[in-house]
């Protein structure tokens, strides 16, 4: 049986998560060593556009996925009216 | 009028034209050459209006130079350049055409000096821009390059009323900065909205664009909706309208994108979104607002084309467009994942790409202006932007699952292309001095220092956690999304229809009754008149000798009474 790529075996996968909640970690931390230019309170929270772009991605998800339900059609939808 | 000889737009578009005549090598060459000659043209232009016609009772200057003229006419060129580059084996004769005089065109819009100009170039635009489209040669390429036509003869009628009206009050054509405040100036503001796929008329954009061929999408990205921030950049900064159409314009681009299937059609959204950037930055309208605004125009240009680029050759190689056929094509693509990845980062801003030095301008103007709202928006949309195209477009396409898909990368013009356009974006990013020199506001603004760099970081990889999280939630299903344009894709026609079918039931039942009446008429006269009709019957002449005499007895009688 053919290899899987390197790129999508599960010890591979698994490495890149972890890598990536490293880097994750390091961000929120590198805050705390670099001088702040924060122009509004909110912004001195610590992580606070870790959390915020979190809520924000969250919340656009959730919103796409109601507007989904009202809006999305088959894709063909259109092709029997406009021919 | 021999200084207009020289005008990059009109050598531009000639030599689009003479394109249709060569062939093979000398084709190629002149495709190349032309945006070659027409960058260094640019860069010839004063300050100033540089020549002038004459035309019924007014002066105009067709062409005329300063800082964002010259800015926006030498990132046209290049992206003619590189288009032009990328689009070479392009076999529909027509398209490289269409596409460079549409670039001429934008060019010519840039450099006018006066409204008239701007809305010829503007209609030449429009005609250039639905040739590319109609290039692609496909029945719904041809159905929406008609809408995509409607809608922008629309936004021309718009703005030439206004253009009429401005003059008819002010006796002037000179384009300078307007005030939304005759509704002159609001007719020729809709005008410029239109163009940039501000709402309610968004979706001519998706509509259209992902209709075109794979090289033609990738003109058609760049001209259009960035001319028109310049012109809102010449004619109504500060507008605060233009605050609330853009930020609107950020967020329909997600959250459509992020419903959408189609890889192109997800990137024609991501347009909007960009756009809605730069038009909150014209709206917001400081110094460091409109930089941003025209810095983002410039570095979008670039990194859409090579997003577009890497699209159009999986299109190409694949022949498929939408992410449920696609996936696992970093395995045979490498050149189009990595140019695809670096115009995705760039889309995103990511620290090191364009879109990082441009971006953040805009974001720093509404923090300067402590207006936290807006700010907090913008801090939201940037996010956005990397969860539905900086992931969004590379992972469906190039990575997710295996669709057993194994295409090479695309022939070497088009490496070429989007090598070029990718080290753009990394060179900008990298080394932004030379792009804030031309911007038409000295530049006070570092984007580099550790804590924009740390914050913007957390903000996309935060983003890109939620993404992976709720991957299974944004699996992509053989859907569209419904728009304005179901308006007049689907009511119009309905309504259409229902009218028709009730006319042509109401005729048939006012043929039917007069049918019914015509025979019931014609029974009539033939009952009486007919040959058994009492009136026509015949009738022995005794009887008429009769009844001759009665009535003369009757006469007689009434007579002595």
């Amino acid at each position: 049986m053919m290899q899987p790529h390197w790129l999508t075996r599960r010890e591979t996968i698994r490495l890149l998560w972890i890598v990536f909640a490293v880097v994750l970690a390091a961000t929120v931390i590198a805050e705390l060593f670099v001088a702040h230019e924060a122009h509004f309170e909110i912004e001195t929270i610590l992580g606070f556009n870790a959390w915020f772009g979190l809520l924000a991605c969250a919340g656009l998800i959730a919103f796409a996925k109601l507007l989904g339900v009202l809006l999305k059609r088959h894709e063909r939808y259109y092709e029997g009216g406009d021919e | 009028m021999s200084s207009l000889a020289l005008h990059p737009g009109l050598i531009l578009m000639a030599g689009a034209i003479l394109l249709l005549r060569l062939r093979g090598v000398a084709r190629s060459a002149v495709a190349l050459a032309v945006p070659v000659a027409a960058l260094y043209l640019v860069w010839l232009v004063p300050d100033g209006a540089v020549a002038s016609v004459r035309f019924l009772e007014f002066e105009l200057t067709p062409l005329a130079g300063d800082k964002l003229s010259r800015l926006f006419a030498t990132i046209f060129s290049i992206m003619a350049f590189g288009g032009a580059l990328f689009a070479l084996n392009q076999k529909h004769p027509l398209e490289l055409t269409a596409a460079l005089f549409y670039a001429g065109a934008a060019i010519g819009v840039t450099l006018a000096g006066d409204l008239i100009t701007v809305f010829v170039f503007w209609e030449l635009m429009a005609i250039g821009s639905t040739l590319v489209i109609w290039s692609a040669g496909t029945g719904p390429a041809y159905r929406a390059s008609l809408r995509y036509l409607m809608i922008h003869m629309l936004g021309g009628m718009l703005l030439l009323a206004g253009i009429t009206g401005h003059v008819a009050e002010t006796g002037s054509i000179a384009f300078q900065r307007f005030a939304a405040d005759t509704p002159a100036h609001w007719l020729i503001l809709a005008g410029f909205l239109l163009n940039a796929g501000a709402p309610p008329l968004s979706a001519w954009l998706p509509d259209a664009y992902p209709e075109a061929s794979w090289s033609g999408t990738v003109f058609l990205s760049a001209f259009t909706t960035k001319t028109a921030v310049y012109v809102l950049l010449r004619g109504f900064p500060g507008t605060e309208l233009l605050v609330y159409a853009g930020l609107f314009m950020v967020f329909y681009g997600i959250v459509y994108a992020l419903l959408e299937n189609d890889m192109r059609r997800i990137l024609a959204y991501s347009i909007v979104n960009q756009v809605g950037f730069m038009v909150t930055g014209v709206g917001l309208g400081t110094e460091m607002a409109l930089n941003g605004a025209a810095a983002h125009a410039f570095a979008h240009i670039i990194y859409k084309a090579l997003l577009l680029m890497s699209a159009g050759s999986v299109l190409l190689m694949t022949d498929k467009r939408n992410c449920t056929d696609l996936g696992g094509l970093f395995r045979s693509m490498p050149v189009t994942t990595w140019c695809g990845i670096i115009g995705a980062l760039s889309i995103s801003a990511f620290p090191l790409t364009s879109g990082f030095v441009s971006k953040s301008m805009i974001s720093q103007a509404a923090a300067d202006g402590h207006l936290l709202v807006i700010w907090l928006l913008l801090a939201a949309a940037s996010a956005g932007v990397f969860l539905h195209a900086g992931i969004k477009f590379p992972w469906f396409v190039f990575f997710q699952k295996d669709s057993g898909l194994r295409p090479p990368d695309p022939p070497h013009n088009m490496r070429a292309a989007m090598i070029f356009f990718s080290v753009l974006c990394i060179g900008l990013g990298v080394y932004p001095d030379p792009l804030y020199a031309i911007l038409p506001y000295p530049v006070a603004f570092t984007p580099y220092t550790g804590a924009h760099v740390v914050t913007q970081l957390q903000l996309l990889l935060f983003s890109g956690l939620v993404f992976f999280v709720l991957l299974d939630v944004l699996r992509r299903t053989l859907t569209i999304t419904l728009d304005v344009d179901w308006l007049y894709r689907k009511l119009g026609p309905s309504l259409c229809a229902g009218i028709a079918g009730r006319l042509a039931r109401a005729l048939v039942a006012i043929g039917r009754s007069a049918s019914s009446l015509r025979s019931g008429v014609l029974g009539a006269l033939h009952r009486h008149h007919g040959p058994q009709g009492v009136l026509a019957r015949t009738w022995p002449t005794g009887s008429m000798a009769l009844w001759a005499v009665i009535l003369l007895l009757a006469y007689l009688l009434l007579y002595y009474l």
